[in-house]
């Protein structure tokens, strides 16, 4: 008896992007959890990082603009520290997010498990429909951590620009935006691919009999 | 199954084989407290290229053994063979492999991904078989002509009617040029008319083709255009009638026709 071989990535990524462009409004909804937390996580990590560039000129009036916008100001390290209680925010908007995520990509298998097991029956293997579902799902994560980590940063630095004025943009160290924009990009598509993990090995293991099955 | 009759009538065939082979199989499922015994032991031959309807009550079992035999469900005990080969050996990329390019699926409820266009649908199982591009699109639309969608190949499955999401339905399985096809209820959810032209188009595939096609029914329309009926009742078989006996007989399933449906 023959095997079959597994589909070149080429092709799963066609079938990956024809879904989400199906299910468009979809997609975007579930997207948007992980937008917002994303959006949260670069707004306070640029914040941040415009409060550092900030403190670096020793400006006396910024200084105590800062301390009285709640940033602790490490006066012997010269640094901005988080404070706990942002980075617990963080953290638990982030996990929300995950939450989230895993309902929306398990109700979204329930939803297609005759879809799944006729590709079953068709001849897919378990490890094109886990590879199915993380590339929508990676899909989806990247373009909502893109979006996600623009809206958070231009609202960081509108924001900066309100208090400051443009002295933010001379002081500001780009570099360390950079890193911040790349850092929270990175965390919302692996947030996204966390989530639609055990939603996809659910789907993969399903029996293609199930296909069969007449429910209305 | 050794009818001599029908040995006859396909003497000329000398290549003729049993394409699916099934002995002694049973099949229980637990439900925790109770074991139901579905199948108590079937034996069955079906031979290349013959139209094979199975037919029972629901409940009888005749799911069941079409699953068994379309590589779907695994026996308790006893053996599956397709084209010789024990299913139950088989692994994951095996049977991905069988289901892929020996056996094509048939569904009551149609089954097209509703995502994907006609063509995309005829050609997906190509597409899963390694073959993709314009060889995989001309064979797509050659599948459309042959069930009679000439035109129809950008139509999404909610653009169809129920007869033509079907004719899709039997082109796509048809799209890896398989030996079986496994048509379960595949005129349930259509109306008579649609029903029978779908049956007419199955007849001739397997006649033109040489498929054998094995559907599980309640269609009493069926058995006019089947080589072979299997009965099953009660996880047993009841009586395997060839087409001679049932061209005799038809009188009285017309009958019964009219009372059941």
């Amino acid at each position: 008896m023959e095997r079959l071989a597994g589909l070149p990535l080429k092709i799963s990524l066609g079938i990956a992007l024809k879904s989400i462009r199906v299910r468009f409004f979809r997609s975007l909804i579930t997207t948007f959890s992980l937008v917002l937390a994303v959006a949260f996580l670069s707004f306070t990590h640029i914040s941040d990082d415009t409060a550092q560039s900030l403190l670096s000129l020793g400006d006396s009036n910024i200084l105590s603009t800062l301390s009285s916008l709640g940033y602790d100001i490490d006066s012997a390290a010269d640094s901005i520290t988080a404070s706990p209680k942002q980075r617990w925010i963080v953290f638990l908007s982030l996990l929300v997010c995950v939450v989230g995520i895993i309902n929306a990509q398990l109700m979204s298998v329930t939803e297609r498990f005759r879809e799944i097991g006729t590709m079953k029956c068709l001849g897919a293997l378990d490890s094109f429909v886990v590879k199915i579902f993380l590339i929508e799902a990676g899909l989806q994560g990247l373009a909502g951590s893109i979006a996600g980590t623009v809206l958070g940063g231009l609202a960081s630095l509108a924001m900066a620009l309100m208090r400051f004025g443009t002295t933010i943009f001379t002081s500001l160290s780009w570099p360390a935006v950079f890193e911040s924009i790349l850092i929270a990009v990175l965390i919302g598509t692996s947030l996204s691919l966390l989530g639609a993990l055990y939603p996809a090995l659910v789907a993969a293991r399903m029996q293609p009999v199930e296909a069969m099955r007449v429910e209305q | 199954m050794k009818t001599s009759a029908a040995e006859d009538s396909y003497k000329e065939n000398m290549t003729r084989k049993n394409i699916v082979r099934v002995t002694d199989v049973t099949k229980d499922f637990d439900l925790g407290k109770i074991v139901v015994h579905v199948l108590k032991g079937i034996d069955l031959e079906i031979e290349t290229g013959h139209y094979i309807s199975i037919m029972g009550p629901s409940g009888s079992g005749k799911s069941t053994l079409f699953n068994m035999i379309g590589g779907l469900d695994k026996p308790t005990s006893g053996k599956v063979f397709i084209d010789e080969v024990d299913i139950a050996q088989l692994d994951a990329y095996e049977l991905a492999w069988l289901r892929c390019r020996k056996i094509g699926y048939i569904f009551q409820t149609f089954n097209l991904i509703p995502v994907m266009t006609a063509l995309e649908n005829i050609t997906l199982p190509m597409t899963f078989a390694g073959s993709t591009g314009d060889a995989a699109t001309e064979k797509g639309m050659e599948l459309l002509d042959l069930v009679g969608l000439e035109g129809r190949h950008s139509h999404r499955p909610s653009e169809l009617s129920g007869g033509q999401q079907q004719r899709v339905a039997v082109a796509r399985a048809l799209a890896n040029d398989p030996s079986i096809i496994l048509a379960d209820e595949p005129t349930g959810n259509l109306d008579l008319n649609t029903g029978e032209d779908i049956i007419t188009l199955l007849k001739k595939l397997s006649s033109d083709r040489r498929v054998t096609v094995i559907s599980a029914t309640h269609d009493y329309k069926m058995l006019n255009v089947s080589d072979k009926v299997i009965w099953i009742r009660d996880g047993k078989i009841e009586k395997i009638q060839n087409r001679e006996e049932l061209d005799i007989t038809t009188g009285g399933v017309a009958k019964t026709s009219g009372g059941d449906i």
